[in-house]
């Protein structure tokens, strides 16, 4: 049985824990404001909220209801669009969006909708441009968004006059979310925790957002697992010269921790260019990791730390990322074995890193070609560096030969521009939907001028490389 | 006032095809389509699908009562293939079944054999083997050939513009259900409803009068919905009327993307020439159209290219060629501009050609060949009232231009890794339909007897806010409040022999039947109210705000009051009107007359930012003096231009097609074809409305040549200023890379600036 609240309303059914949300809500429960523009993450007209207790508090985020199991919903508040006003009044955001244009032919608006109470349920604080992050995964072919944009600032005018003593209550008050929300935590806990035994999954399912995509008719009718709650931790941890992430830390966790921002401070940046956010709120490092798509984002990034992927089936085993690939989709894994963890070492003062990604689109785009780098320079020195190189490979690519070559070189602009010649010596890039090989040969070139242009300013010349 | 569609969506009550309550036995299809871009069908089984589970029905060609033909324009194109196949998608059969998923289960269980042949997918190959949908179409002005003598500089050169997918958030789809007598009830996601029902009786072989189509709203359409939603409209309306059960049908995403037209591909060849002082004193151009495998809208697309190929300029002598390429692709078909922005895109490469080599600046040139008052085009209409230059200078002057090149031209001195570019994007785009006959219109209007209004006409509503148009276009005409007023469904047992809503026309075009219709019912209820009152002339009468007024006297009489008496004195409170357009025609064998009702003019102002190390950029912002004639719901028309700059924007960036050489769309899916997302819009969108001379609207002659209360169309004209981005953007590359040979080719993805930026240094 998956126990939840739909809006105000209880739900406890025996449907397929695999059933897909948007499905169970337009069809089950003839929500229709909740609408289906893709079916692949991609344009957020399927958007809904999804209200989880964590340490007794309640947590809000949005995901595309197209990607998301019923069985990972269990015990969590699910808010669709029909359940964010009482009495056929409009909320601030909806009003926003009548008066400044922000909806034409409506198709997608809903989804706006949701995301951007998204927005102002989890910002104290406005800021235009984490309010545009936040929507970001709403595709319109309208508006052209400008009059979207206009509504944020809106909304965010008004709620800043709003009073309450809580935030909660200051958004109940201005009307941006209804009354009942106050009452849905202690329904939440009245529901007890799932135990799903599943014998011989067909499928494991971590956020499902690359299953979905791939495989969703065959994953609706199957027995599969989904990774609930304690069973891969979703914690991140800092042991020793250790930092250690659980298999199902999602991207947005990730990215937003305090641990990782330390050491990483500019990633949050960085990895806003994965995805969207509703994406990232569901996709876990391992998902990343055992996709083993060639440009995965987070994959490219672990593989320059030197990471290190914990599998346990039979047994348990510990192998370095840049060894878990064999060829296209190909791993070093057995099907029975899960990925449990994902460790590596903290980096030493002075390391230095950075993430380059270029897509045809710069936001919630697939890269045409990614690259990290992890660098520590000493006396002008390269200690040792690590550089990986997404995109240009069947698989993620360490780019060991490049990465040797320039380890205990002088940091100059002369070794850099050897270097990417060393670098397509070890890549095979093919042409497709992304690009063609010849461009991704070229654009890896300039990512990798670009780590040494960004990290060292004054040492390399951009003239001179380029 | 708020408009009452977008407080439906804004709450997610608004209903489209995928949400309508359909009855408890509705079955559910999905279309089987060509794998292969051409050949043979040698062996089809449907048995093994047949027997697939929930399976209720499979139906293809030889299925069809009627013809099997859904060619608008020519019939050229079958509903289902019978032998052959034309392009990956061609629909081959439609399987029906209890749920979806078992249908879409079933269409693997077919068994099909076919024949390969090589496809053509290339217009100019087409061009070579005669592969064309119809004969060439040629404009001409003056005397070419007689004129490249006197010119001082004449360049040639190769314009290439990608297709653009819709993206209709919403994907096509129809519901249909069979009602006794054979009666069919179709509700489909179309544009044009009256092709939809016309074409499902041509299948069926049904008189028209059996089948009524009702289109509530779309979830955009921008031409994708003009002559494409008829094919699954016909094809659910066969399965319901086999299987004599409701039977709905939605496109996946995916599918909508691969088996669907777009806009067309263009290959264009050009040659200018100049005199010394920048004046063109002659242009040619031919342009390759790939048309895909059938006629759809193609001719008439190809004409409007033709019409607009010197965008806003009046070059003396003008030779234009337009060849309508039949090859492997599915269907091309109308996108906002309907082949407009291909034209103009030719005109001003050539141009920017032109004064790169001449070393002068684009806007020069631009600048010395403007259109002016009584300037004649190529298809033998003159302008008149006339705001080309208008625009231009006004947009100078208002954004300054001159300070924001030196701007630009101070940044790319200082800045080595990022440079800016600008450009100027005037347009004058031409209104009406250029096929005459689809000019024309029919509103029917009913009062009720508490006051409430129901407004019916041919416009369907798809985001462009007609409905909210024709409502506040009635309610100023019998003055009363919007309130009153409801715009019912388009639905053809209402408003019947409808023209599709497209051309930027529907507000025109209905709006003005709309104003003819509250005018009848306003002279009935002037007479009853003259009656009541005791006036004798009943032009004395007036309705002002809900009130009747007596010689400009308030009296006791309400709206309401008179429409009760008028019930009472049984007198109609219904009326029909019917608008066409007038002293437009076009003679389709000289290729000469006055297609045209009006222009729209305007001046776009675009600069965008590079990331040369990259190949990445932004648009810093689009400053645009618009000509909206005197806007009536400005909130609709600024929404219109801010979402079509941001269409244009990307049919020239990221709106990338890629075939491989079989034929396949490789960017068949949201994720790998990439529309404008919202980091992608420019940062600044400026618009100015173009003032207006009110007397000079006002005065006889040029009555004819404005839409209703004096509003201009705004759907497609504002696309036209995203062309400006691409020369904003070669501007910024070249700066990078002055050595750069200049092409022409659109969209300009990360990946061909990159390589345009490293063309010799890689
Ligand atoms: C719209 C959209 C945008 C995207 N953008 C990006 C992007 O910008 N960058 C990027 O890198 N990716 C992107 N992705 C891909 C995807 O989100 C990521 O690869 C994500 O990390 C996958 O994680 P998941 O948990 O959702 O994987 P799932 O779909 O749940 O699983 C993926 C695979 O991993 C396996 N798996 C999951 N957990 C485990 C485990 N613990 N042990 C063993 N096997 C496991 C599954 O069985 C499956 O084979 C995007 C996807 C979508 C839909
Ligand atoms: S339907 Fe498009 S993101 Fe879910
Ligand atoms: S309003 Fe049509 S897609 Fe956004």
């Amino acid at each position: 049985m998956t126990e939840f609240i739909l809006n105000q309303k209880k739900i406890v059914t025996d449907i397929l824990p695999t059933t897909v949300l948007l499905d169970f809500i337009r069809r089950e429960q003839k929500l229709t404001g909740t609408k289906e523009g893709c079916r692949e993450g991609d344009c957020g007209a399927c958007t809904v909220l999804i209200g989880e207790l964590i340490n007794n508090k309640i947590h809000y985020k949005t995901v595309n209801s197209c990607l998301v199991p019923i069985g990972s919903v269990h015990r969590k508040h699910i808010i669709t669009i029909e359940g964010l006003t009482e009495n056929g009044s409009l909320t601030p955001i909806q009003n926003a969006l009548v008066d400044e244009g922000g909806t034409q032919c409506g198709f997608c608006t809903p989804g706006f909708v949701v995301s951007m109470t998204s927005y102002f349920i989890n910002n104290k604080n406005y800021d235009v441009q984490k309010a545009i992050n936040t929507i970001g995964g709403n595709v319109c072919r309208c508006t052209g968004y400008h009059g979207i944009i206009r509504s944020l600032n809106r909304t965010a005018e008004l709620l800043n006059s709003a009073d309450g003593k809580s935030h909660l209550e200051k958004l109940i008050s201005a009307n941006i979310i209804p009354e009942y929300f106050k009452k849905i935590p202690k329904q939440l806990k009245e529901i007890k925790s799932a135990k799903f035994k599943i014998e011989k999954p067909k499928y494991l399912i971590g956020g499902g957002t690359d299953l979905y995509v791939q495989k969703w008719e065959d994953i609706v009718n199957s027995k599969s697992l989904i990774i609930v709650d304690k069973k891969i931790s979703n914690e991140i941890i800092k042991k020793e010269n250790e930092i250690i992430i659980g298999a199902s830390v999602t991207i947005e966790d990730f990215i937003t921790n305090k641990t990782i921002k330390k050491y990483f401070p500019q990633i949050e940046e960085q990895l806003e260019l994965f995805g969207s956010l509703p994406i990232r709120n569901k996709a876990t490092i391992a998902g990343n990791i055992v996709n083993a798509s060639p440009i995965g984002d987070l994959t490219n990034i672990l593989l320059t730390l030197n990471s290190k992927v914990h599998l346990e089936g039979k047994k348990k085993r510990i192998i370095p990322l840049e060894n878990f690939y064999l060829g296209y989709k190909l791993l070093n894994k057995k099907k029975n074995e899960i990925v449990t963890k994902i460790t590596f070492e903290i980096p030493p003062k002075n390391f230095q890193f950075n993430f380059e990604k270029v897509s045809k689109r710069t936001y919630l785009d697939i890269a045409s070609v990614n690259s990290s780098i992890g660098i520590l320079v000493k006396d002008n020195i390269i200690q040792d560096v690590r550089i990986s190189a997404g995109g240009v490979a069947p698989i993620p690519l360490y780019l060991k030969s490049t990465s040797e070559f320039l380890t205990n070189k002088e940091l100059t602009s002369q070794n850099v521009k050897e270097a990417t010649q060393i670098a397509f010596s070890e890549i095979s890039p093919i042409s497709d939907a992304r690009g063609s090989a010849e461009y991704k040969k070229l654009l890896l070139r300039q990512l990798i001028y670009a780590h040494f242009i960004l990290l060292f300013p004054d040492k390399i010349n951009a003239e001179e490389l380029l | 006032m708020k408009n009452i569609d977008s407080v439906r969506h804004v709450r997610g009550e608004s209903i489209f095809i995928d949400d309508i309550k359909i009855p408890q036995n509705t079955l559910f299809a999905y279309v089987f389509y060509s794998s292969i871009a051409n050949g043979k069908i040698l062996e089809i089984d449907f048995s093994e699908a047949l027997k697939s589970k929930g399976v209720k029905g499979i139906f293809s060609a030889k299925d069809i009562p009627g013809e099997n033909q859904i060619g608008g324009i020519i019939s050229d194109e079958n509903l289902f293939a019978e032998n052959e196949v034309h392009f990956i998608g061609h629909p081959i059969a439609i399987i029906v079944a209890e749920k979806y998923l078992q249908a879409k289960e079933a269409s693997k269980k077919i068994h099909i054999v076919y024949e390969k042949q090589k496809p053509i997918l290339d217009p100019r190959e087409a061009a070579k083997n005669d592969s064309f949908i119809i004969p060439p179409r040629v404009f001409q002005l003056g005397n070419t050939d007689e004129t490249w003598q006197n010119c001082d500089y004449i360049f040639e050169g190769k314009v290439d513009s990608g297709g653009q997918e819709h993206i209709y958030l919403e994907t096509q789809g129809a519901v249909v259900i069979p009602f006794e007598d054979d009666l069919l009830k179709v509700y489909s996601a179309t544009q044009n409803p009256t092709a939809v029902q016309r074409t499902i009786a041509r299948i069926l072989a049904l008189p028209m009068n059996k089948v009524e189509v009702n289109v509530q709203r779309l979830g955009g359409g921008f031409g994708g919905k003009e002559d494409q939603a008829t094919a699954w409209a016909c094809m659910t309306a066969l399965a319901a009327y086999k299987l004599k059960t409701p039977v709905k049908l939605i496109l996946n995403r995916q599918d909508d993307i691969r088996i669907t037209g777009k806009r067309h591909p263009y290959s264009s060849d050009y040659k200018i020439g100049l005199n010394k002082e920048g004046k063109i004193l002659a242009y040619e151009v031919t342009f390759y159209q790939n048309a895909g495998a059938a006629a759809d809208l193609s001719p008439a697309i190809l004409d409007r290219t033709l019409f607009h190929c010197t965008n806003s300029y009046f070059i003396p002598n003008v030779k234009a060629t337009g060849l309508s390429c039949k090859t492997n692709l599915v269907p091309f078909t109308a996108f906002r501009g309907f082949g407009g922005p291909q034209g103009m895109f030719v005109i001003e490469s050539a141009i920017h050609h032109a004064a790169n080599e001449m070393n002068i600046p684009v806007t020069e040139i631009q600048k010395k060949n403007l259109l002016n008052e009584n300037d004649e085009f190529s298809y033998g209409q003159k302008t008149k009232n006339c705001f080309t230059i208008k625009s231009y200078k006004l947009s100078e002057e208002k954004f300054d231009l001159k300070k924001l090149q030196e701007e630009v031209d101070e940044f790319n001195i200082k800045n080595f890794l990022v440079k800016k570019g600008l450009a100027v994007m005037p347009i004058t785009f031409g209104i009406s339909f250029t096929t005459t006959f689809l000019n024309q219109a029919s509103a029917l209007i009913h009062i009720y007897t508490d006051g409430s209004i129901n407004v019916s006409t041919a416009a369907v509503e798809m985001g462009q806010g007609v409905n909210a148009k024709m409502k506040r276009i009635a309610a100023k005409i019998l003055s009363v409040d919007e309130s009153r007023i409801n715009v019912d469904s388009t639905n053809t047992s209402r408003v019947v022999n409808t023209s599709p809503t497209a051309a930027s026309k529907g507000t025109d075009l209905n709006g003005f039947a709309v104003i003819d219709a509250c005018n009848i019912l306003l002279e009935r209820l002037k007479k009853v109210a003259a009656e009541e009152l005791g006036e004798d002339d009943w032009r004395n009468i007036t309705f002002k705000n809900e009130k009747v007024f007596d010689e400009n006297e308030p009296t006791t009489l309400t709206f309401v009051d008179v429409i009760k008496k008028a019930y009472f004195n049984r007198i109609s409170l219904t009326a029909q009107a019917f608008h066409s357009t007038p002293n437009i025609y076009f003679d389709t064998k000289t290729n000469k007359g006055n297609p045209f009702s009006y222009h729209v003019y305007g001046t776009a102002i675009i600069q965008v930012t590079l990331d040369c190390l990259r190949g990445t950029y932004e648009t810093d912002f689009v400053k645009v003096v618009h000509d909206f004639g005197e806007s009536f719901h400005r909130q609709i028309d600024i929404g219109q231009v801010e979402g079509a700059i941001v269409q244009g924007i990307g049919w020239m960036s990221s709106e990338e097609l890629i075939w491989n050489e079989d034929g396949k769309l490789l960017t068949d899916a949201l994720s790998t074809y990439k529309v404008p997302d919202i980091h992608a819009i420019p940062k600044e969108i400026n618009i100015e409305p173009l003032p207006y001379d009110k007397e000079k609207l006002l005065n006889d002659e040029f009555k004819d040549q404005i839409g209703p209360l004096n509003s201009k169309a705004i759907g497609e004209p504002p696309f036209m200023y995203g062309i400006g981005f691409y020369f904003a953007l070669l501007n910024a590359i070249k700066s990078f890379n002055p050595k750069l040979k200049l092409k022409y080719n659109s969209p300009l993805t990360p990946e061909k600036v990159l390589m345009m930026l490293y063309e010799n240094n890689f």
